[in-house]
């Protein structure tokens, strides 16, 4: 350790705590500044060019091991190894008598001054632009690859950041957990850490002075970085691992303390992902996002088609309750097929069930390939449309599932209007589900893209919070069930606060089902109405927020690290 | 030298996936592209990271230019596709 002990304050991912030995990610190699210029151009010209293409076949053999989500960005950088351009710029350096590596250097330098001037996206390239240069580098000086060393026993990673192909070299049964200094709580490494389940704290300012062998205790929840942990810390660490896992090993169905069912459902977007919950325990799909089967296809996908990944999905549900939504194309989502180019303003356009006024027969399609699908598996799923205002659209949707032989219709609740109006909406539809994030966007006028306004897009604005009562409360007059499908499903205090609002369903991505699952079992269905009372009294979205905190249970709060 | 102008159909433009599987169906054509703006530089087709560095949005058109007519009608094909399955 090179300082004294303390503590580092980062922002943590998820809510894990670990404590464990330090193992720091191999710097890029350094460029000799009195790089000598070769004797032999044309020796020193293919010894650079083995270089890259060993490097560009390195990343595609990693990318044939890693997980799909990195295997892409892999391929992406293999590709940019492999690159025409850099190798004929490198070369040419070369023959006009610059020392290799000096001239790769400044071959990247140059596209990367380009990326970052272009912003964006490009600017978010240049962490692989770098990452080719080191490896190569590496590669041309006979160095060991820069990145993740092997790991000799289960330890915590530090890094200043790490790339995407650094991430896919992780060797998941030695890494305790995950600490860069840079980065941020939506950036590629936290995705990576929150999809693995690992505990761990990016922008953490101060990690370089970590070394090899340091101990050090990191907890997610806080965001914080201990340095030297005493006892006392390795055993509050330990304690909450220990009672993480239990929660993660509970399975019974959702409910509350006093026996009131809540379904804990899962959001899915695929087959395969219908197929990885096979022995999950969740009591279901809460939202098959069906857009993804036709996102990325020239034309739309046949019945036949459509039927088969239906069928896959419901089957691997095995009868459990699968609520698929019909095609949810437009906005942020465009389809090459069916969005109609020139729309000003997408997310107020033609998108989700308006679709029907120029193909109606796509959205037929899919429902007959569903009521198929439901015929050929034996089950029952239900259905549901997203992007309703109006009752007329309910009621339309509805005749043309009841057409196709689909038994449980719905729709989605995402527009204000829809919610105003939920139990005129209700008297035409089995059910209703609330997806929150849309509902937030259209209530905030708050494009969900745009991140400088993310505190406008909170589900615990009162005027959200509104709309989501009003909704709940229709479902609970007319006995009808009224599901939430939206990011605050996951949220264990808000969970509560649905719950106590009459929400009979919630559906999240799998890994939060167990905190949430946690927090219903340990609260009556009294304390969860006694929030939603407290929570909607508050005049802001903060305010709200806290009021509903206050009167969690102090276990529940200090076991998920809720602050 | 035959020229093709084409629009950009793919939403996030001519980047990640779209530039990626048109440099690679460049790349396997084994004819000589290039790629530029109208009326701007021409670059090598074939290279992701000179076709990313153009910077070439949705809907923004771009100048296709080889000897081999084929080769430009496929990639023309493929420009006019939305590339990006994400």
């Amino acid at each position: 350790m090179s300082e004294q002990s303390g503590i580092l304050q980062g922002v943590g991912v998820g809510r894990g705590a670990v404590w464990g030995p330090v193992a720091t990610v191999r710097p890029a190699p350094a460029v000799p500044d009195n790089e000598p210029v070769p004797a032999d151009p044309a020796a020193a010209k293919e010894k650079v060019l083995a270089a890259f293409s060993d490097v560009a076949a390195g990343l595609l053999a990693q990318a044939k091991e890693a997980r799909a989500t990195v295997a892409d960005v892999l391929k992406a950088t293999a590709q940019m190894a492999d690159d025409s351009a850099l190798r004929t710029q490198t070369l040419q350096r070369i023959d006009k008598g610059e020392p290799p590596l000096h001239a790769l250097v400044a071959v990247i330098d140059s596209f990367a001054v380009m990326f970052t001037a272009a912003g964006g996206y490009l600017a978010e390239r240049v962490t692989d632009l770098n990452s080719v240069r080191d490896r190569v580098v590496a590669r041309y000086l006979g160095l060991p690859e820069p990145g993740v060393p092997p790991l000799e026993w289960p330890s915590i990673i530090v890094a200043p950041d790490l790339s995407p192909a650094d991430t896919a070299a992780l060797d998941l049964d030695k890494v305790l957990g995950i600490v860069i200094e840079q980065g941020g709580p939506t950036g590629h490494t936290a995705i990576i850490a929150g999809q693995l389940g690992l505990p761990c704290v990016v922008r953490a300012t101060g990690a370089s002075t970590l070394v090899d062998g340091d101990i050090i205790a990191i907890d997610a929840a806080n965001g914080t970085v201990t340095l030297d942990p005493d006892g006392a810390t390795r055993a509050a660490v330990e304690t909450r691992r220990a009672r993480l896992a239990t929660l993660a090993e509970a399975t019974g169905d959702g409910a509350t303390a006093d026996g009131h069912g809540v379904a804990l459902l899962a959001n899915i977007g695929t087959a395969e992902d219908a197929e990885r919950l096979t022995d999950a325990a969740v009591e279901g799909v809460g939202l098959f996002r069906t857009e993804v089967l036709f996102l990325g296809a020239a034309t739309a996908p046949t019945e036949d088609d459509q039927a088969a990944v239906y069928a896959r999905a419901l089957s691997a549900m095995g009868g459990r309750k699968v609520v698929l939504r019909t095609l949810d194309a437009g906005a942020d989502k465009p389809l090459a097929f069916v969005t109609q180019p020139g729309e000003e303003n997408p997310a107020l356009g033609v998108r989700g069930f308006r679709l029907v006024r120029h193909a109606e027969g796509l959205i037929r399609t899919q429902l007959e390939a569903i009521a198929r699908a439901a015929k050929q598996t034996g089950s029952n799923p239900w259905v549901m449309a997203p992007m309703i205002a109006i009752v007329e659209e309910a009621r339309q949707f509805a005749a043309m599932a009841r057409e196709a032989g689909i038994q449980t219709i719905g729709v989605m609740v995402e527009v204000p209007a829809a919610a105003l109006r939920a139990k005129d909406i209700l008297a035409e539809v089995d059910f209703v589900s609330l997806g929150t994030n849309d509902l937030a966007q259209y209530t905030m006028a708050t494009d969900r893209l745009l991140g400088s306004l993310v505190d406008l897009l909170d589900a615990w604005q009162p005027a959200v919070l509104d709309l989501v009562a009003a909704t709940a409360a229709a479902g609970v007059e007319t006995g009808k069930p009224v599901g939430v499908c939206g990011e605050s499903a996951s949220d264990p205090i808000m969970a509560l606060l649905l719950t106590g609002l009459g929400i009979t369903s919630l559906s999240m991505s799998p890994s939060a089902v167990p905190a949430v699952r946690f927090a219903l079992s340990k609260h009556s269905l009294e304390t969860c109405r006694a929030i939603g009372v407290a929570a909607r009294k508050a005049p802001t979205a903060a305010e709200a927020r806290a009021a509903a905190l206050a009167l969690v249970d102090p276990q529940v709060r200090e076991v998920l690290a809720l602050g | 030298m035959s020229q093709r102008t084409v629009v950009i159909a793919s939403r996030v433009g001519l980047h990640a996936r779209p530039a990626s599987l048109f440099t690679q169906a460049v790349a396997a054509s084994g004819a000589q592209v290039t790629i530029g703006e109208p009326g701007g530089p021409t670059m090598d087709a074939s290279s992701i990271l000179m076709v990313m560095a153009l910077g070439i949005g949705h809907g923004e058109e771009v100048v296709l230019e080889s000897e081999d007519e084929g080769v430009l009608d496929q990639l023309v094909s493929l420009l006019e596709t939305d590339l990006d399955a994400e």
